[in-house]
């Protein structure tokens, strides 16, 4: 088979598929050497990031998944006006933080560290299959082992676990952001207790937000809609 | 701090449980620049106690890991009292250990939570096959920016600089919490946004006070409204969103595309429903 032949054979089972698909699923499928197959998927990456296409070749869950480019997020949530499955809530992404590092992990294990009921955030985990049951432990009780899934990888655009920052990484993370804390205490000068909120420009606005907001009545901030990509008309 | 007169409509705000103790310890930690490894613990345990009274007086429910914390800090506490041992004694170690160890884990699975956050925002900005339009509208969202303990905090300055001024109370003076919620909604979306403080001091009595915050609650809880808070000690705003329940943030990055007519086809916020309330 020629390689190019391959490539599009591959462009359309990655383009059929809503799920990354592995490199050794690819290979069975098309019968040809996964080496083979793995520079197939690269060329069309490649080729897909040459310019000119609203879509990519990403590698995520140990697998290549095609999906729609950054820049084109604007589009599809117009697309989708709104109807998207919501994001995890804090509780439900600090319980899976803490399964995707201790996994296999028990809910009482869960709950003595985030010190609080993680029911719902494990159910809701459950439902999402970002999480599964690995079985039961041996300890009194037996209760249910969780770990995560693919589907976690996938996600989160995780291509491994071993993406995600290391437990001592996280310490350095935290120490740093201690350290410096304690600098701004000794650089910072209090503000004043201030009377109103004009005392107190917002600094930090989020990135690209509208410019200069003012506490005055005034007309609504307008979703600045000239930022978009240029429409048609 | 003064009870709420009994029987008042519409006042059942639950919030998702989403922070327990150790989440408002670290608040505190924080707020108060306080030495992790050396905390205070007369300190903190006096405002965390100080925290359950608010979230009390705000109906609020408050779980039993709150009191189970409670009782800890004050355990401690009274450890932390009793004169040191005698050279010689058994040594007992310090009565915090455990609890800063928790704080500790605690607060790298958190870091570690919000690495995943970064990547979930990353992620969603890229689509794949098969998200049609009919796909389930799950979940509430969560809170904006602020969190709940942020906001405790800020509505516990303005009760503290609010004179006990309406001595003389005429009864059938009723705040309603779902007038409250229309104002609030039509007020934003007038003035693009409003500054917090002013919102709570504004109002006659620490019962509206109180009525005005649960709506704020109950409208950040259903995605009506954001707050966002400029620095650590800044004010606090309030701002519409502008975008449907279920939607994305205004994240301001990218504009919704369109041309102009689409531009004013922003679906109407759903606000227009409770309107009615406003009289």
């Amino acid at each position: 088979m020629a390689g190019s032949e391959l490539r599009t054979i591959v462009e359309a089972l990655l383009f059929a598929s809503d799920s990354p698909l592995s490199l050794s699923l690819l290979a069975e499928t098309t019968g040809a050497d996964p080496l083979a197959v793995a520079q197939a998927a690269d060329e069309l990456r490649a080729l897909y990031d040459a310019g000119g296409h609203g879509v990519q070749v990403g590698e995520m869950a140990g697998g290549y998944l095609i999906t729609t480019r950054e820049p084109m997020a604007p589009w599809i949530r117009k697309l989708l006006q709104g109807k998207r499955k919501a994001r995890l809530s804090r509780a439900a992404l600090e319980t899976l933080a803490i399964i995707v590092y201790k996994q296999p992990v028990t809910r009482p294990e869960i709950e003595s560290i985030r010190g609080v009921d993680s029911g719902s955030a494990l159910t809701t985990l459950l439902e999402r299959d970002l999480i599964t049951i690995r079985g039961r432990s041996d300890v009194v009780g037996r209760p249910l082992l969780y770990g995560s899934t693919p589907e976690f990888l996938s996600y989160f655009g995780l291509r491994e676990l071993t993406e995600l920052p290391r437990p001592e990484e996280l310490k350095a993370i935290l120490q740093a952001r201690e350290a410096e804390a304690e600098a701004d205490l000794f650089a910072g000068v209090p503000e004043p207790p201030t009377g109103g909120p004009a005392a107190t420009e917002p600094a930090v606005a989020a990135p690209g937000s509208a410019p200069g907001p003012t506490p005055e009545p005034g007309p609504a901030p307008t979703p600045a809609a000239d930022e978009g990509p240029a429409a048609g008309s | 701090m003064g009870s709420l007169p009994p029987g008042r409509p519409g006042m059942d705000v639950k919030l998702e449980k989403f922070e327990g103790p150790l989440d408002l310890l670290l608040h505190l930690i924080k707020r108060d620049e306080i030495d992790i490894y050396d905390i205070p613990i007369a300190h903190i345990t006096q405002q965390f106690l100080h925290y359950l009274e608010i979230m009390r007086l705000l109906d609020l429910e408050v779980s039993g890991e709150f009191l189970v914390m409670a009782a800890t800090l004050m355990r401690i506490k009274a450890r932390m009292l009793l004169p040191v041992p005698e050279p010689g004694e058994e040594e007992e170690g310090d009565p915090r250990e455990e609890l800063v160890q928790r704080l500790l884990e605690y607060r790298q699975y958190k870091e570690a939570a919000g690495t995943l956050r970064e990547r979930e925002e990353k992620r969603r900005l890229l689509f794949e096959r098969g998200m049609t339009p009919d796909e389930e509208d799950a979940g509430p969202l969560p809170l904006a920016p602020v969190n709940l303990f942020a906001l405790l905090d800020a509505l516990d300055r303005v009760l503290a600089r609010l004179p006990e001024r309406n001595v003389l109370e005429m009864s059938g003076e009723a705040y309603d919490i779902e007038d409250k919620m229309a104002l609030l909604v039509t007020r934003a979306r007038r003035a693009g946004r409003l500054s917090f403080t002013l919102l709570l001091e504004e109002c006659k009595s620490r019962l509206e006070v109180i009525v005005t915050f649960l709506a704020l609650l109950e409208l950040l809880k259903m995605g009506r409204l954001t707050v966002e808070q400029a620095g650590p000690f800044g004010d606090i705003w309030v701002e519409p969103r502008p975008e449907p329940v279920g939607g994305e943030p205004a994240d301001g990055e990218a504009a919704p595309p369109g041309d102009a007519p689409a531009g004013a086809a922003v679906p109407p916020a759903p606000a227009e429903r409770s309107e009615r309330g406003g009289e």
